[in-house]
């Protein structure tokens, strides 16, 4: 087994989470009624984030990215993520 | 006594807080550096408003990782005292030192006006040289003032009444129509659970000479000059 650590990117998606008001794409949603497009129930914004970095394994990579997600990335008081690699 | 005003990379209300507290309430102030590890002996921290770090991210997610937060936590832990005004109440909620968090503004604009706030604790640090109820007149300026807390979260914060300040009418009265970000119930200002910590919205550091429209910002720095002077519990 080599020891030498790969490259991974991975991608946190950071949504706002369910019953949190979106401002955003209220206002986003409001516009596009404007515009014609009536059909539109929901719109809900969000964030993504690409991280490039070095790790020995998958699974460090991972728990890498959900510690930062975690900790930066995303406030888990209002704020769900998702992290792909 | 002493107060500690904090810069971080984007503050922008700091002098204001340091003026206040120089020329008006005539006590000691100094400036606390962001990569400072020491709080040089204040007895009371201001995290004062501004766009720490450009508001990247989310309001207050970056300046929460400062060097100088380090102090600022373990000074919080032992009972210091510390305020956070607009983006320092973003800063102290990122930081978990307060529960909750700011969304954007319902209106998502810029919100720059007087506001009328109703004080419904007198008996913080922060707070004992008002009357309970008392309508101060301060103003507000930002963009993600709109306070969020779960419902369980709002329920403890209403049991431990930990809610400091409402948004309200001239006259007092609490209504939607005098909310100007869309905060939960009108929430401008929350202690936390020990109420050595305060985080406000609206700008007491900017209103305390008559030429400026209302010196009712001095009834908060008053009361800390009270608290820690031992003139109020």
């Amino acid at each position: 087994m080599s020891k030498e650590k790969k490259s991974y990117q991975a991608t946190v998606y950071v949504r706002l989470k369910e019953g949190v008001l979106d401002p955003q794409g209220t206002t986003i949603k409001r516009a596009l009624g404007d515009m014609g497009y009536n059909g539109v129930e929901e719109i809900r914004s969000g964030k993504f984030f690409e991280v490039s970095f070095l790790s020995a394994n998958r699974k460090e990579a991972l728990k890498l990215v959900n510690e930062i997600s975690d900790k930066l990335l995303a406030n888990p008081v209002i704020e769900d993520f998702k992290v792909e690699i | 006594m002493k107060f500690g005003v904090v810069i971080l990379p984007g503050s922008n209300c700091d002098y204001d807080a340091y003026q206040i507290i120089k020329t008006i309430m005539k006590e000691e102030v100094g400036f606390l550096w962001h990569q400072d590890k020491d709080l040089n002996g204040c007895d009371c921290v201001i995290l004062p408003g501004g766009f720490s770090y450009g508001d990247y991210l989310r309001t207050g997610a970056i300046a929460r990782f400062a060097p100088i937060m380090q102090e600022i936590f373990n000074f919080a832990e032992k009972g210091g005292l510390v305020i956070g005004i607009c983006n320092g109440f973003q800063i102290l909620l990122e930081a978990g030192l307060l529960p909750g968090a700011m969304l954007r503004n319902s209106s998502l604009r810029f919100v720059c006006k007087w506001v009328h706030i109703k004080v419904e604790q007198e008996n913080t640090p922060f707070t004992n040289n008002c009357q309970r109820f008392q309508v101060l007149k301060i103003p507000v300026a930002h963009t993600d003032g709109n306070y969020f807390i779960s419902e369980e979260g709002l329920k403890k914060l209403k049991e431990n009444n930990q809610i400091v300040f409402h948004y309200c009418s001239p006259q007092g009265e609490i209504d939607p129509v005098y909310n100007p970000n869309g905060a939960l119930e009108n929430i401008a200002g929350i202690c936390n659970l020990k109420r050595n910590v305060l985080g406000m919205m609206p700008h007491p550091e900017r209103v305390g000479e008559k030429i400026l429209g209302s010196e009712d910002g001095k009834h908060i720095f008053s009361s800390i000059v009270n608290f820690v002077k031992g003139k109020a519990n």
